[in-house]
């Protein structure tokens, strides 16, 4: 068989989430005594793409050229269904990013093979049966997915499973797909990246504000304590609607779930709808003035106190801990 | 232009979730459907498209006769006529054959889905219809702009954005921004009621996943309360407790 895992790269570089990927993929490979090879789509330095051996990849193979600098959906995922012919790898993983959930639905069908997207866990495998632990009902539950089909492509939580050093080294071979006019029709226009912000989806901290803060003016603090802590920030749904926020900052049941390890909730209620998205944090910290808000129940700390003297005191309490660290 | 929405049938936000026969079913008793939250969105925007005759909106469901009430709420926000696949949804999979099939036969210019639906999250039947029907797909889009043969259309990226072009047809999946929804009003209930529905019955599909079981996350420990002056103990906690900075 063998396990192919899907290397995607930000600008030329590997993100944690795909180290997890990788980390994932070496776990199953070692389940079914078989390799690990990632392929990689753009131009990515051969440094870099060393490096995926340190996690686990015997096996690196490597698409470059300019056709396929950017990511193009329907090209890519032509791609990776090809190499992991090539490999003959019976599972597929990918990290369910944007543009791993993308992906994973149109390399399925190209393989014929099961979906679990949003897995949390390493499969349970036994003879004939492979299930897959996955978020459902937007994190408020979990089910146990049963893939049936010869190949299973799976999409991997960021921050749902750790990094695994093997100290290994993988062997990089270039790899060239024929590509069909037809994977070209979408065109990019413009790629904006903001660089210095720590993107929301796979960070390890977030800090988020809710309607308690009042208006946009006051997001200032919830900023100072996200770079402080090197986190991102995020809002609840009314936040995002008053345009006091961008949509995509808007976390829960209809925005984007997270799983950080830490999640700071300022002046936010804790709707179902909001824990639904944010729920599965190792570690949630709330700060709310009304002691009867409902986000005390699912909190690990909480502080009961307005947000304007509370902020103030956890950014100085912060500024201490990181000068004395 | 042709635009067709998929909708699905989704329980209520507030829907405290169980289940039933040792975890293997979802208890959907006392459980309110509704069209779930990102195909509204979908489909206010499809409106918005076709808005003074510019074209029609078909709203297309794979369920069984129980969905009816969510497709005739489609209706009534103003989608033009609808199509139910009678069929109980077993997963996306099933749900993007049988669409494909429809579409194959009735081809659109615009097909669009939500980014997911708020009960499996599964965002796999845009990518799905895209594959089965040979045309390009976005999965999340926060934008879309309509040109006479391309469409201009924004998607995120993890810290960021990318502006992509593509030409009709194409399937895109929309998430919050690309419009607001729309709320029904009284001309547009009563228009509901007569509005085309077809009933259409489903193709054989080869199945390859099934959900065998379903959990609830583990219950937390009790929060533990911090007074509002002793911030430092917070941040102590969290370094030597909690571990997390
Ligand atoms: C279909 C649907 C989907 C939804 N999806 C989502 C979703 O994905 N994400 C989401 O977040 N919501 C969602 N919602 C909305 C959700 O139901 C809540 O309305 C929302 O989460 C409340 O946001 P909030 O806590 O910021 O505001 P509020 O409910 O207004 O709460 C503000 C909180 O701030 C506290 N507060 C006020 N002043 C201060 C102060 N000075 N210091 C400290 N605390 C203070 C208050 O005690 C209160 O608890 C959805 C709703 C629907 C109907």
């Amino acid at each position: 068989m063998s396990v192919l895992i899907y290397a995607e790269n930000a600008g030329g570089k590997f993100k944690k989430s795909i180290f997890e990927a990788v980390s994932y993929a070496r776990a199953i490979a070692d389940q079914n005594n078989t390799s690990v090879t990632a392929v990689s789509i753009g131009n990515v330095d051969a440094t870099e793409l060393a490096s995926l051996g340190k996690y686990g990849a015997d096996k690196v193979l490597n698409v470059s050229g300019d056709k396929l600098k950017d990511f193009i959906n329907q090209a890519y995922a032509s791609v990776i269904a090809e190499a992991a012919k090539k490999e003959g790898s019976a599972v597929v993983v990918l990290s369910n990013t944007f543009s791993g959930r993308g992906l994973a639905p149109r390399i399925g069908v190209k393989l014929e093979a099961g979906v679990a997207d949003g897995a949390v866990a390493l499969p349970e495998q036994a003879v004939g049966s492979f299930k897959v632990k996955k978020t459902a009902f937007s994190g408020k539950a979990f089910a146990m997915v049963e893939l049936t089909s010869a190949i299973k492509v799976i999409a991997l939580v960021p921050n749902s499973y750790k990094v695994v050093e093997t100290g290994g080294a993988a062997q990089v071979e270039d790899f060239s797909v024929e590509t069909k006019a037809s994977d070209f029709k979408a065109m990019i226009k413009e790629i904006v990246r903001s660089t210095d912000k720590v993107s929301l989806p796979d960070a390890e901290i977030v800090v988020s504000g809710g309607r308690g803060l009042k208006g946009p003016e006051n997001w200032g603090m919830i900023e100072e304590l996200a770079e402080l802590l090197g986190a991102a920030t995020a809002c609840s749904k009314p936040v995002s609607d008053a345009g006091w926020r961008p949509h995509s900052e808007h976390v829960g049941q209809t925005g984007i779930a997270v799983s950080p390890n830490l999640y700071i909730a300022v002046g936010i209620s804790g709707a179902i709808q909001h824990l639904a998205g944010v729920s599965s944090s190792k570690v949630i910290v709330v700060i709310n003035k009304d002691p009867e808000a409902p986000f005390f129940k699912v909190a690990d700390y909480g502080i009961v106190g307005d947000a304007f003297e509370v902020l103030p005191k956890l950014i100085a309490a912060v500024k201490e801990y990181k000068a004395s660290a | 232009m042709k635009i067709l929405v998929c909708v699905s049938n989704v329980p209520d936000t507030t829907t405290k979730i169980t289940f039933t026969d040792n975890n293997t079913q979802f208890n959907t008793n006392g459980v309110q459907f509704i069209l779930n939250p990102y195909d509204e969105i979908a489909l206010a925007r499809a409106i918005e498209l076709t808005d003074g005759g510019k074209g029609t909106v078909t709203v297309i469901n794979v369920g069984e006769s129980n969905t009816e009430a969510t497709i005739r709420k489609a209706l009534a926000i103003g989608a033009t006529d609808a199509v139910r696949i009678n069929a109980k949804p077993h997963d996306a999979w099933y749900v993007a054959c049988q669409i494909a099939q429809y579409v194959k036969a009735n081809p659109f210019d615009l097909i669009l889905t939500g980014r997911e639906s708020i009960d499996y999250n599964g965002s796999k039947v845009a990518g799905m219809l895209g594959e089965l029907l040979d045309l390009p797909s976005v999965s999340i889009i926060k934008k879309l702009d309509a040109g006479d043969s391309d469409a201009t259309v924004e998607r995120e990226i993890e810290g960021g954005k990318e502006v992509l072009t593509i030409p009709y047809p194409f399937v895109a999946g929309t998430a919050e921004g690309v419009a607001e929804p729309k709320i029904p009003n009284m001309r547009g209930i009563m228009s509901a009621r007569t509005k085309p529905l077809a009933v259409v019955e489903p193709v054989e599909v080869k199945t390859f996943s099934e959900i065998v079981s379903y959990e609830t996350p583990a219950p937390r420990g009790q929060v533990k309360l911090i007074p509002p002056d002793d911030t430092a103990k917070l941040v102590e906690l969290l370094h030597t407790e909690a571990r997390v900075i």
